[in-house]
């Protein structure tokens, strides 16, 4: 095997049964440091004043944002789309890869799948905050009722809602059993009673029983089965809140799979993001080696050039279908009011990324960070530019008028941003970061190095 | 308390008990001071005509007096909690109030002293909508946008509520006593030091009240001034006539009409008529197409202008030069002057002028000076046109062409010391007073200054008493149109607050004072006046009718003087290089009365879509020229004078020219609109009203920002507005329908679904539509829509249910102006109903588009998909339910929306189903004509038209077979309800500027 091996492993050092688990479980169980103290703090803070946000917007109404007619979308559909876009590298990692049988994803899925829960629940915040009415939110949902009253089933938002909760409940479950066994692993090793109570209810009394880990095994390709699917379905249903429309620059029947390519681009974006300063701060150089960089530099590249592949059917099927108001609305894009957000994008998304064609950006991690991070903002900006620029210049002339957001669609842009690092850096402390049954799988099937 | 003989009250001592009293016995402890018999002397002494009322004997007709003014009030009393204590049901209601049901009651609106006849809807003893009166010969069932915005200023919490002295609250009869010590110093003197000084009045009764007040007081002097003065056009009257007239236009029977500045659809008396007959000039017969044709030489882009087939741009100097040309080629006289205008197209239009003898009108703007209205009398003469489209009647105003003199005379006498009592009835001087003119300052030197004011403004603060005065919905009065009609105002509610009317303030100088407001002062008048047949009769149908009969002005046969040219003042050449500021009554808030309107504050202005704020108006040339852009704050400086104002650059305004409109700038009274914009009346001066030259602007660097509706006027190439000339129109009928890629029918994949019963549609003539706005407003009377702000316009969130989009075509130095008034066009595939998840955008079975309030969560999807954007979202709280006036004033049959939800124009569903509930009740189908929609009723032109498409008779539907008709954005395939007659226009062919 050893001979067969790529120039990277998988899993580096010397790595047996034990000392994966020490390695893992001890990021849990030790001493957690000023310095993550510090970091909590500091999002805990951020976090209550997107708390106290969310109050005066629930009290004051929508209005706090810089959303107009007829720009009636802007921030809070953008960030819902980012949000739910970020999540899907996680899903992809563990479910299609799975599938795939990539071996190389073990020591990731764990942070990715993390990542995915945290980032589908704050943007399902989102559909919930932007609605005038927030407190009826489950007029979308068809609970009986004395009036007879259904939601309407044409409207894609409606479909939107289930898919929002069908991703959520599906990200949560996959996750949830993916860390029973790792559960069961911290409850034997806490030393507080607490812990050791925390971790054994969460653990839902796993025994490492053959016939549990037979049952986990099923569970687990039937999740990854089902996922697979899902994840192209909300992101489709997501295109679909858009391209119902007959809003030029929506109107496209390429939107559903120019979603998916999006998710899974800035999903790849914001694994390496997190994942880069994770491996560095933590010490998981061996479990994260310069082989799973590699691997996410060339996805996120690929996936990016399925992006450049729909920017480019986009504008032709714009000239192509002679709709005069798709083709002003394109010009505009390039050279409009909000022409800066659309050059800023291609440099991001279209432009940095080229980079990546280089085996030696791959194996930095600075450079991949730089991009993964370019990634994110892009993907950000173009959901910016799509909902604006589609929106501002419709066919009414008359009806023009621009847009211009205010502190508050600031303050719940980086309010939900420090809600997620404050989760995340809560999750990389409280739960098992890295798969520690995985990696003892891969120790095992590696066999002990000399 | 402890002595009863006291003789006067220890108001220490009633503090002391009033301070000791805590929570809730606080009034009980109110009502136990009353009952101390110190209380009640000292009540006798000082009020000895309410003696009574503490005494509780109350006569049965004081009793019904103030029941009557509670019922009138119940409204108002509604929107608080009931009172603790026992209260009773409305057993024997008021004869003719049911519950439910409106009433409607004709009075006049005034503007500037001209009546225009309304009728006002009433609920419940509430004044909450102001409709047209068809039978008063100035409305003709039309209204503008001040009459529709008077229920607001009605009610407007806004409005002064108590007599103030020295801005002490204090009370009438305090002013009563002090009027009283003053007479007794009128009656040895003659009235030496009295002057009253009013706006523009027309009234009847009122005149002859002032009339009884001078004879009395000989030595007394009655002032009028009002900001938009018409001096000028009595005094070229007289220059014409020799004696100063009111001209009457008869733009029905004119064919060819020349308008010099005039704006006579918009800012001049009569305008409705005048857009009534101007419009039914351009409703074209599709086998015979005939139109006018409208010459506009215009300073200011006006909405006069905008209707115009040819409209020549000149600074306002240069208008009488221009008159002058036209004139000589008229062969009115030989005048030397500049020729401002080509040489070809004068000669074109005076060709065309000749050709349409007795068919033709030239008509000079009321802004313009004599000479240009002694010209534009000389020219209908010499066309003809006396007796047929111009006539000419007496004014009905008092001591016509006389106001700058008169306010500045007044004014000496104030500065001199001659004046001890000044009672400035209406009006804000303080304010508006010409820059040139020091009221202010002269007001300071008057003994005894009361100001009787709906608001408490600047003139207010200046002088002793302050009293508010009724709004016209509250008082009895009279006033005359400017043909002379007579109408009598009747109060639809008891005055709101301690308010009185101009009658009781002038009966009570001459010592009468009247119990019951100005009812019997009105009445008594016209008693008297009507001495022949029975006057009860006479009154109830003067009344009902809202128009006295036979009242109007007898024609006047007259000619101009024989040598005019001689006495007309030689043609004085300005200075080319020097730039002009023209000053203009705003489109909205006119000379600053209704700035505290938020109606008519964000009401946006026709041509500039701004709102809540003037500017200064320019064109983009001089604009290029000194580097400025709009929202740049510049200095302007005239004759010494300086104001700041922020630059706005009008399409179509003449280069070296500026444009500051009056009635901004207000720093008192004016609620939210205190300090919004600039106070144009600081740089005018009183010989030159309207125009001024020498110029300075400077820019100082600061931007100002300004809030428009409307950000592009220009149509990208689209198709929004369809227009040809009427030539092109003769030669294919169908250009507005041609391309068969915008236009239906379309293929659907679902059936037509079948409409059986009613198919509610409507049409917009774009060819009739002035521009006016007086829809936009009428609909946000009707359908309780908020007014948000400032700064929320700014954001774009207007929340007006029918615009007005504005769109120019061709160079911008002067570009064709067009208008296009958006209501929601209830698309039979409606692109916001399958959008919304919870199925609040619905259809009904008559084919409308609704949307339920209560259902809506607010996603806003309806208003992306909607390709008209004519839905508006309720962003923050703009309704507000707590503050009880604008309560009152709600339009019961509507629901108010609430924050968060999706609001739009309903066709007026309520009127509807009125309607439709009253054709059930009697066995039948509704009647064309019988819903009326507030944007259709109010519309002076009849632009817009509706009705039921499945109604073979309808006009809406015979509109629908029209040529012109097109709908808005068909190639989407939302078959749209309402639909838009195309714009022609009528260029004379031998000129092709047009």
């Amino acid at each position: 095997m050893a001979s067969q091996a790529p120039a990277f492993p998988v899993l580096r050092g010397r790595h047996d049964l034990a000392s994966v688990t020490d390695k893992i479980a001890g990021i849990v169980l030790s001493h957690w440091g000023r310095r993550w103290w510090m970091a909590v703090g500091f999002f805990f803070t951020l976090t209550l004043g997107f708390a106290s946000a969310v109050v005066y917007l629930l009290t004051t109404g929508i209005g706090i944002w810089g959303n107009n007619i007829p720009v009636v979308w802007a921030f809070d559909i953008a960030n819902y789309i980012w949000w739910i876009a970020l999540g899907m590298a996680g899903t992809f990692i563990s479910a299609a890869l799975l599938i795939a049988r990539q071996g190389w994803r073990t020591s990731i899925n764990r942070y990715a799948e993390t990542m995915t829960v945290l980032a589908v629940a704050i943007a399902g915040l989102f559909p919930v905050l932007h609605l005038g009415r927030p407190w009826f939110f489950y007029w979308l949902f068809p609970y009986p009722n004395s009036l007879n009253l259904y939601p309407q089933w044409t409207s894609s938002l409606t479909w939107d809602f289930f898919a929002i909760l069908a991703y959520l409940i599906f990200s949560i479950i996959t996750w949830y059993v993916g860390l029973l066994s790792d559960l069961a692993v911290l409850r034997d090793r806490a030393q507080p009673r607490f812990a050791q109570v925390c971790y054994g209810l969460l653990a839902l009394g796993w025994r490492n029983d053959a016939r549990h880990w037979q049952r986990h095994q099923q569970l687990s390709l039937l999740l990854a089965g089902l996922g697979v699917p899902l994840v192209f379905s909300v992101h489709s249903m997501v295109a679909l809140d858009l391209s119902q429309g007959l809003v030029p620059g929506w109107h496209l029947t390429i939107f559903p799979p120019y979603f998916v390519a999006g998710a899974i681009f800035s999903g790849f974006g914001l694994a390496l993001v997190l994942g880069i300063p994770m491996r560095a701060l933590l010490g998981l150089h061996d479990f994260i080696t310069e082989r799973h960089l590699n691997v996410m530099g060339q996805c996120l590249l690929a996936a990016g050039l399925v992006m450049i592949y729909c920017y480019t059917m986009e504008y032709f099927i714009a000239f192509y279908s002679g709709d005069e108001y798709e083709i002003d609305t394109l010009f505009d894009r390039w050279s409009g009011a909000y022409a800066p957000i659309y050059w800023v994008m291609v440099t991001c998304n279209v432009v940095l990324i080229q980079a990546l064609w280089f085996r030696r950006v791959r194996l930095s991690p600075i450079a991949l960070f730089v991009i993964g991070l370019a990634v994110i903002i892009g993907m950000w900006l173009e959901r910016l530019m799509f909902i604006i620029t589609s929106l501002y210049r419709t066919h009414l002339v008359g009806a023009w008028g621009m847009y211009y957001p205010t502190v508050w669609d600031g303050v719940f842009l980086l309010g939900s941003i420090s809600l997620f690092l404050l989760l995340f850096l809560l999750s990389v402390r409280l739960l098992p970061i890295v798969s520690i049954v995985e990696m003892r799988h891969l120790a095992h099937d590696r066999g002990p190095r000399t | 308390m402890t002595q009863p003989t006291n003789r006067t009250l220890d108001l220490k001592q009633l503090r002391a008990r009033l301070l000791d009293a805590r929570g809730p016995a606080f009034w009980k402890t109110l009502g136990e001071v009353i009952e101390t018999a110190a209380f009640r002397e000292y009540v006798q002494q000082e009020f000895p005509r309410y003696a009574d009322a503490a005494g509780h004997a109350i006569s049965r007709r004081d009793f019904m007096k103030l029941m009557g003014a509670s019922m009138a009030l119940a409204g108002v009393s509604a929107c608080s909690r009931p009172s603790g204590e026992e209260i009773l049901p409305y057993v024997n209601a008021p004869a003719e109030v049911v519950p439910g049901k409106p009433l409607f009651f004709a009075t006049a609106d005034v503007v500037s002293g001209f009546a225009s006849g309304v009728l006002v809807e009433t609920r419940e003893g509430r004044p909450i909508k102001v409709e047209g009166n068809r039978q008063h010969p100035m409305s003709l069932g039309a209204t503008d946008i001040y009459a529709q915005a008077a229920v607001l200023q009605l009610w407007d919490p806004g409005r002064s509520q108590a007599v103030t002295y020295q801005a002490q609250i204090n009370t009438w009869e305090a002013w009563l006593a002090a009027v009283a010590s003053a007479r007794d110093e009128f009656d040895r003197t003659g009235g030496a030091g009295l002057r009253i000084l009013t706006e523009t009045v027309t009234s009847p009764t009122l005149t002859q009240q002032l009339g009884t007040l001078l004879e009395r007081y000989p030595r007394a002097r009655w002032h009028q001034y009002e900001p938009v003065t018409r001096d000028a056009v009595y005094e070229g009257a007289q220059l014409a006539f020799g004696e100063p007239l009111e001209t009457h236009y008869h733009f029905d029977k004119a064919k060819v009409i020349l308008s010099l500045d005039a704006d006579f659809l918009g800012a001049m008396p009569g305008r409705l008529k005048h857009a009534r007959e101007f419009a039914s000039g351009r409703q074209v017969e599709p086998r015979d197409p005939q139109m006018n044709r409208l010459y506009a030489v215009e300073s200011t882009p006006a909405i006069t202008g905008a209707a115009a087939d040819h409209r020549w741009p000149l600074q306002a100097r240069q208008i009488d030069a221009a008159a002058r040309q036209i004139a000589a080629q008229l062969g009115v006289a030989a005048l030397e002057s500049a020729a401002p205008l080509a040489h070809d197209a004068v000669k074109a239009l005076v060709h065309d002028l000749r050709q349409h003898r007795g068919e033709s009108l030239v008509i000079a703007g009321d802004h313009q000076p004599p000479t240009v209205h002694a010209l534009a009398h000389a020219m209908n003469e010499r066309l003809g046109n006396h007796g047929n489209t111009v006539t000419y009647t007496e004014p009905v105003v008092h001591a016509p062409g006389e106001q700058m003199q008169s306010l500045k005379q007044l004014v000496q006498d104030m500065s001199e010391g001659h004046v001890s009592t000044l009672v400035i009835l209406g009006g804000n001087p303080v304010y508006n007073a010409p820059a040139d003119i020091p009221f202010t300052e002269a007001l300071a030197k008057v003994r005894h200054a009361t100001h009787l004011s709906l608001y408490h403004d600047e003139t207010s603060a200046r002088t002793h008493w302050h009293i508010p005065a009724t709004h016209y919905l509250e008082t009895w009065s009279d006033a005359r149109a400017i043909d002379g009609t007579v109408t009598i105002q009747q109060p639809l509610i008891a005055p709101l607050y301690q308010n009185r009317s101009a009658h009781e303030v002038i009966n009570a100088l001459t010592g009468q004072v009247t119990a019951s407001g100005g009812g019997e002062i009105v009445r008594a008048f016209w008693q008297n006046r009507h001495q022949i047949g029975d006057f009860d009769n006479f009154w109830r149908r003067a009344l009902r009718e809202g128009v006295v009969p036979d009242t109007a002005l007898p024609e006047k046969n007259i000619a101009v003087r024989r040598n005019l040219a001689s006495r007309l003042p030689a043609s004085t050449p300005s200075r080319s290089s020097a730039i002009e500021i023209i000053f203009r009554p705003d489109p909205t808030v006119w000379d600053g009365r209704y700035a505290n309107n938020a109606w008519l504050q964000e009401l946006p202005k026709p041509l500039t879509a701004l709102t809540w704020d003037n500017a200064a108006l320019m064109s983009l040339e001089l604009a290029r020229r000194l580097e400025l852009q709009n929202e740049d704050l510049v200095e302007l400086k005239l004759h010494g004078r300086k104001l700041r104002a922020a630059v706005w650059i009008a399409p179509g305004h003449p280069d070296d020219a500026v444009t500051l409109a009056l009635g901004y700038g207000r720093t008192r009274g004016a609620g939210p609109a205190n300090d919004a914009g600039f106070n144009a009346y600081r740089l005018r001066r009183s010989d030159a009203p309207w125009s001024d030259e020498g110029l300075e602007i400077v820019k100082t660097g600061a931007r100002y920002p300004l809030a428009v509706t409307q950000d592009h006027h220009r149509m990208q190439g689209r198709e929004d507005v369809r227009e040809a000339t009427l030539e092109e129109f003769r030669r294919n009928p169908s250009f507005a329908h041609d391309d068969p890629h915008k236009n239906p029918p379309f293929p659907s994949l679902y059936p037509a679904y079948p409409y059986d019963n009613y198919r509610w549609g409507m049409t917009v003539n774009l060819n009739t539509c002035i521009g006016c706005k007086a829809c936009t407003i009428a609909c946000q009377a009707e359908n309780n829509i908020p007014v948000v702000g400032k700064q929320q316009v700014q954001m774009g969130r207007e929340m007006h249910w029918l615009r007005v989009d504005h769109y120019y075509k061709g160079p911008v130095d002067n570009p064709e102006t067009f208008f296009q008034p958006v209501p929601c066009m209830h698309c039979e595939h409606a692109p916001c109903e399958p959008v919304c998840p919870v199925g609040a955008s619905i259809h009904d079975e008559d084919g409308l588009n609704v949307q339920v309030y209560n259902r809506c969560v607010g996603t806003r999807w309806c208003s992306n998909n909607c390709p008209y954007k004519v839905r508006r979202f309720n962003w923050l709280k703009y309704a507000d339910p707590s503050d009880p006036h604008l309560a009152a004033l709600r339009n019961p049959e509507v629901t108010v929306r609430s924050r968060g939800v999706m609001e739009k124009c309903t066709y007026c569903l309520q009127r509807i189903s009125v309607a439709k509930i009253e054709a059930e009740k009697q066995g039948r189908r509704v009647r064309d004509g019988e819903v009326r929609t507030a944007c259709q009723a109010v519309c002076p032109t009849n632009a817009i038209a509706f009705g039921d498409l499945n109604d073979n008779q309808a006009q809406v539907g015979k509109l629908k077979e029209h040529p012109l008709n097109y709908a808005l954005l068909a190639e989407l395939g939302t078959r749209p309800r309402t639909t838009y007659l195309a714009k022609l226009r009528n260029p004379n062919p031998v000129l092709d500027d047009g």
